[in-house]
């Protein structure tokens, strides 16, 4: 099953030139990128792990491209998302987020009905490839 | 010569480049052999560009630099003009111009050095890096120094990202010198070197008539002759730094007119406020026959200045 999460999630996975055209918009704006990797994609598993430092100051995109090539490289089976941070009073907020790589394989949810007190139903999902231990899900 | 219609999207135009160049020329006094270097590199970008348009091959250029000269001879403005030149030469794809020196690239313990390098190159991306004094990078007395480090990593991203930043290393002839024997890989991968030569005393006064210019004064005649004489007495003295020397010398100069005028600012008009005369000079140390012991100059040099 296909993770939806983040931007453009719903679209086919973005190109290269398509992400680096998403960089430099963030730029533009002065959103800070930064790059972030996670094997544990629960929808509530908010905060990521993080890729080296977010990037401030920076004018090209080719720097985050580098930094998102490095983490693919170093995590092939992880999910991998950008983020742009908006500094803004007011905002002080992700403003954009989408993922540059998944798995090739995601085996998806298990949805589990939880009997509660007074046969109450409720409900949990979890990733399957959660059942692994961390850093050998996918 | 007329561009051939229809020119390719990201073309570079010849008449564009030619105003550039003259802009250059008119803004950058003396410098013919960087000028001349700099008519080079933008000669080969257009060609490149036409060779695009027409399906030849093209290989991008390194264009990796390392300016060498004295101090004040402008080795950072060329390089901040580098950085918009390349810009509207199609080279660079935003045109700013990252200024470091090793205190940005080289961190304080193991392990902070390559983070700190590659943030600060993926700060330049898409621009120009200029690394001031780049020599104090590598500093061969202390064998577990972080420097070292500091270059791999810049060779690297010099070598396998070269449409992405250039890299301009910047710094006194001799120190230079030594410090590209001592790093070969640094030497070879940067095509072009080009040292900056002193001034003359003839460019130095050229160049005294543009800062005023630009700061809104002028010279009288007197003042002219007078800032002559300082600059023949001041080349000769120690910690000479060209054109910085002739800003600082102009802005004791303003001090001194400014001093002059206090106290009878009511009457003064539009010609006086703006017209720096003899006894702005004259009073100036170097002239009066004092030798400056420079005390604290430091060793990253500039050149310090008698007043």
């Amino acid at each position: 099953m296909r993770v939806t999460q983040g931007a453009f999630s719903f679209l086919p996975d973005l190109t290269d030139q398509q992400i680096r055209a998403q960089i430099e918009y963030c730029l533009r704006n002065n959103w800070a990128v930064s790059v972030e990797y996670t094997d544990d994609i629960h929808p509530r598993n908010t905060y990521w792990e993080m890729f080296g430092m977010p990037m401030f100051d920076l004018h090209d995109a080719a720097g985050v491209m580098a930094e998102i090539n490095a983490c693919r490289k170093t995590y092939p089976k992880h999910y991998v998302r950008v983020n742009a941070f908006d500094s803004t009073l007011g905002w002080e907020t992700i403003r954009l987020s989408f993922l540059v790589n998944r798995p090739a394989d995601e085996p998806g949810f298990r949805l589990r009905r939880i009997e509660s007190h007074g046969r109450v139903q409720r409900y949990q999902i979890e990733p399957y490839a959660a059942d692994k231990p961390a850093g050998r899900r996918y | 010569m007329n561009e051939p219609p229809g020119r390719p999207e990201g073309a570079v135009g010849e008449q564009d480049v030619l105003g550039l160049l003259a802009d250059l020329d008119r803004d950058l006094i003396g410098l013919a052999p960087v000028k001349r270097r700099i008519r080079d590199v933008a000669a080969l970008l257009v060609v490149d560009s036409a060779r695009k348009a027409q399906g030849l091959p093209v290989e991008a250029p390194g264009l990796h630099m390392s300016f060498t000269g004295n101090p004040g001879t402008g080795k950072t403005t060329v390089a901040l003009r580098m950085a918009s030149i390349l810009h509207r030469l199609g080279y660079v794809r935003k045109g700013h111009l990252v200024a470091v020196t090793r205190d940005d690239l080289v961190g304080q313990y193991i392990g902070h050095t390559a983070p700190k390098t590659r943030e600060v190159l993926k700060r330049a991306m898409g621009g120009v890096l200029f690394i001031d004094e780049a020599y104090y990078l590598y500093r061969p007395e202390n064998e577990r120094d972080y420097g070292q480090e500091a270059i791999e990593i810049l060779l690297q991203v010099m070598e396998n990202q070269r449409e992405d930043l250039v890299v301009v290393l910047a710094g006194y002839k001799e120190r230079m010198t030594k410090f590209f024997e001592s790093n070969p890989g640094l030497s070879s991968r940067i095509a072009h070197h080009i040292d900056f030569p002193d001034y003359s005393g003839e460019e130095l006064m050229r160049i005294a008539d543009l800062m005023l210019e630009r700061m809104g004064y002028r010279f009288d005649e007197g003042a002219r002759t007078a800032f002559e004489q300082y600059l023949q007495a001041r080349m000769k003295q120690p910690h000479f730094a060209n054109a910085r020397s002739v800003r600082n010398a102009l802005d004791r100069a303003r001090l001194r007119h400014a001093s002059r005028l206090f106290g009878a600012i009511a009457g003064a008009d539009r010609d006086t406020l703006s017209t720096i005369s003899a006894q702005d000079i004259l009073a100036s140390r170097v002239l009066q026959g004092v030798q400056h012991e420079s005390a604290g100059s430091t060793n990253n040099g500039g050149g310090s200045d008698p007043c």
